[in-house]
């Protein structure tokens, strides 16, 4: 089971200082372009709820205007909520003081900005340290840090210029290392790379996908790009006046659209370059591990009339498969000398269109790992050709 | 002929002058205290100035000059003050520039935290600003009134009629600096748990650095201004170079007198434009 890292329930976001009767007219059923038309009352989020898990990468979506910023905003209080709860690790963000709120803005929760929101009177360096700079973390140890994340969003050698020497695609990458910096549990991100160029925008999306493969972060993602929100969000929610119109899956949303708004947002996307292995993928009938018992794993794959399965070692990674056949024929105690390692794996992240040739030459189940080769789950030729069709 | 009536009379300087004796014989010991103050500033800025040679003084502004702008900038500032020092005036300078220094200082003293508290609370703004404005259509001289009043004649109470003609420009200029600092960057200062104190000294202020050279430019240049005026009430210097010159009514030397201060103001501009053009390409 995946644990809860952010959940919201019912959160209402009024702006302005007639937020009371703004709640009210919202109460009466009025929509918020009424609202905003007969009184001038903003609202920015209406009766919104979802959960966020742990390490999950989730994507809000939806036109300009659909309340995206207010709503992710909330999740570190640079919004206060009208109404509702956020509850971040299970507790309560709306009602903290100043100083709970400081810590959370210090080590849980960190934000990237469309337009980067860089210091221009600091070099790159000094940027990324900010955070940690704010902490009253020594120099040494924050330089030292800071050189790690700038070299993460590949950066290195970049520390001693200023923001305005570098280019868009390397600011949001200073503006990504400042935040990574903090070690946060938790990434805020608000249409980080809308205002780069197609293409390093590509590039960025497919780094992101490698930070975060390799980190384990929740993130949580804006954008108003439909293609961007499937290429990387294991779930999605799409967002129009306001309010939550879709939340799920991105295969879901073409399988089962909630209705005509959500249909005509999809209609022209392809989905075999956006629709990753990850959303498809399934969890493995059965693992063995390393060192198992090789009698127990026989009995097991008889049991669930399986041929083989994938053996993992105590740290999750994957060492190879088994066959059926070659187990019952060994003499050992343990598996472990019939532990095949030929077997080829496809990274989570990987689009369907990349992965169609390696998939329909095998004829087992392909096995999905991260990035440090932890299986992750299982795929074969026909949940795709499913998903596609 | 339509003459205002006798009768309708209301006047308010008998208590003005009430009021000011009274704060003379009750805040004594306030005044006393702006007077040593300001004093011991002065003693010590002139001290530092006068110990630096002349030629210094030229070879530093030639660097300065090029550094900021060109060579040629550097020359021709550097010549400027060459005349001064021929014109004879050279003492009177250092006097007059020992006034403008020490009234930019306190400007910045006083004027920074204003600027900030204006672009802090919508209050402080909607009393202070109306008050700028009327300071900066009053007419200089009306300056000098108040501080007479308080400080008598002498070098004081010149600082004190200078500050106050010029110190509305660097208010007006810190709380738009600080108040127009760029939403995004203030919201990421506050997402990674900034403090105010943090916010103030490590963003805000370091972002409106070059709005605020700007209204430090401002100042110095009405301060300039302001110290012919304040020659009136006992200000020593070129300034008063030039009352004298019109007294007597000698044309040449307060011609001499008049373009020496012209000098001085570009210098001070130069540098101070300078500086504020290499902080906002950094920006
Ligand atoms: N600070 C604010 N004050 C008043 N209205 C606001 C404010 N911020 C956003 N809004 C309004 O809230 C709605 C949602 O805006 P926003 O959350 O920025 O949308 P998105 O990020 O999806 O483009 C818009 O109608 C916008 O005008
Ligand atoms: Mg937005």
């Amino acid at each position: 089971m995946t644990d809860k890292k952010i959940e919201v329930k019912g959160l209402t976001l009024v702006f302005g200082k007639n937020r009371e009767r703004g709640i009210k007219l919202l109460e009466q059923g009025k929509t918020i372009q009424e609202i905003r038309e007969e009184t001038g009352i903003a609202i920015g989020v209406n009766n919104v709820s979802f959960d966020v898990e742990e390490g999950e990468m989730f994507v809000i979506v939806g036109l300009s205007g659909s309340g995206k910023s207010s709503l992710i905003r909330c999740m570190n209080l640079l919004n206060i909520p009208t109404r509702g709860e956020l509850l971040i690790d299970g507790e309560n963000i709306v009602n903290y003081d100043k100083e709970q709120l400081k810590e959370l803005r210090r080590n849980k929760v960190a934000m990237v900005f469309q337009h980067f929101g860089l210091l221009s009177h600091r070099t790159v360096l000094k940027n990324v340290e900010y955070g940690l700079e704010v902490q009253g973390v020594d120099e040494t140890q924050r330089k030292k840090k800071s050189l790690e994340t700038i070299e993460l969003v590949g950066l290195a050698g970049w520390e001693d210029y200023f923001p305005r020497q570098l280019s868009g695609g390397m600011k949001q990458r200073v503006g990504l290392a400042r935040a990574l910096t903090n070690e946060p549990e938790i990434l805020l991100m608000d249409e980080p790379f809308s205002a780069l160029d197609p293409l390093i925008r590509r590039d960025m999306q497919k780094e992101l996908l490698s930070i975060e493969d390799y980190m384990d972060k929740t993130i949580v993602f804006i954008t108003h790009d439909m293609n961007e929100a499937f290429r990387l969000g294991d779930r999605v929610a799409l967002l129009k006046d306001g309010e939550l119109v879709q939340l799920g899956k991105p295969k879901e949303f073409f399988e089962n659209p909630a209705n005509d708004y959500v249909k005509s947002f999809i209609e022209d996307v392809d989905k075999s370059r956006i629709l990753r292995v990850k959303s498809i993928m399934e969890k493995p009938t059965i693992v063995g591990t390393k060192g198992q018992n090789r009698l127990e794993l026989v009995e097991q794959l008889v049991e669930l009339q399986i041929e083989h399965c994938y053996v993992i070692n105590e740290e999750q990674v994957l060492i190879g498969y088994v066959e059926l056949e070659k187990l019952k024929n060994s003499q050992q105690e343990t598996i472990d000398k019939s532990i095949d390692r030929n077997y080829e794996a496809i990274n989570r992240n990987a689009y369907l269109s990349d992965i169609w040739t390696k998939l329909s030459e095998s004829d087992i189940e392909v096995a999905i790992t991260d990035k440090r080769n932890r299986l992750k789950g299982v795929i074969n030729y026909e949940a795709v050709v499913e998903a596609l069709s | 002929m339509f003459e205002f009536p006798d009768f309708l009379r209301f006047e308010i300087s008998e208590p003005i002058d009430k009021v000011v004796q009274w704060m003379l014989l009750n805040w004594d010991a306030a005044f006393e205290a702006i007077r040593r103050i300001i004093l011991v500033m002065f003693n010590g800025v002139e001290s530092f100035l006068s110990i630096i040679p002349w030629w210094l003084y030229i070879i530093g502004l030639f660097i300065i000059g090029w550094k900021l702008y060109n060579v040629k900038a550097g020359i021709i500032l550097s010549m400027m003050l060459t005349a001064i020092g021929l014109f004879g005036l050279w003492d009177l300078m250092i006097y007059t520039l020992v006034i403008v220094i020490i009234s930019v200082i306190v400007s910045i003293l006083i004027g920074l935290p204003t600027g900030i508290l204006m672009a802090k609370s919508e209050l402080a703004k909607k009393i202070i600003m109306p008050i700028l404005d009327g300071m900066q259509t009053m007419p200089s001289f009306v300056y000098l009134l108040p501080a007479i009043m308080f400080f008598s004649f002498g070098r004081v109470p010149a600082i004190i009629a200078t500050t106050t003609y010029a110190i509305a420009p660097l208010i007006k200029l810190t709380y738009l600096g600080i108040s127009t600092v760029n939403k995004e960057v203030i919201e990421a200062g506050k997402s990674f748990g900034s403090t105010s104190m943090q916010m103030l000294f490590k963003i805000e202020i370091p972002q409106s650095l070059s709005s605020i050279m700007t209204g430090v430019n401002q100042t110095t240049m009405m301060a300039m201004a302001m110290v012919v005026i304040s020659s009136m009430i006992g200000a020593e210097g070129i300034g008063e170079q030039v009352l004298i010159s019109i007294r007597r009514l000698e044309v040449g030397k307060g011609f001499q007198a008049g373009l020496a201060i012209v000098f001085l103001a570009i210098i001070l501009d130069r540098i101070l434009q300078g500086s504020a053009k290499k902080l906002k390409e950094r920006a």
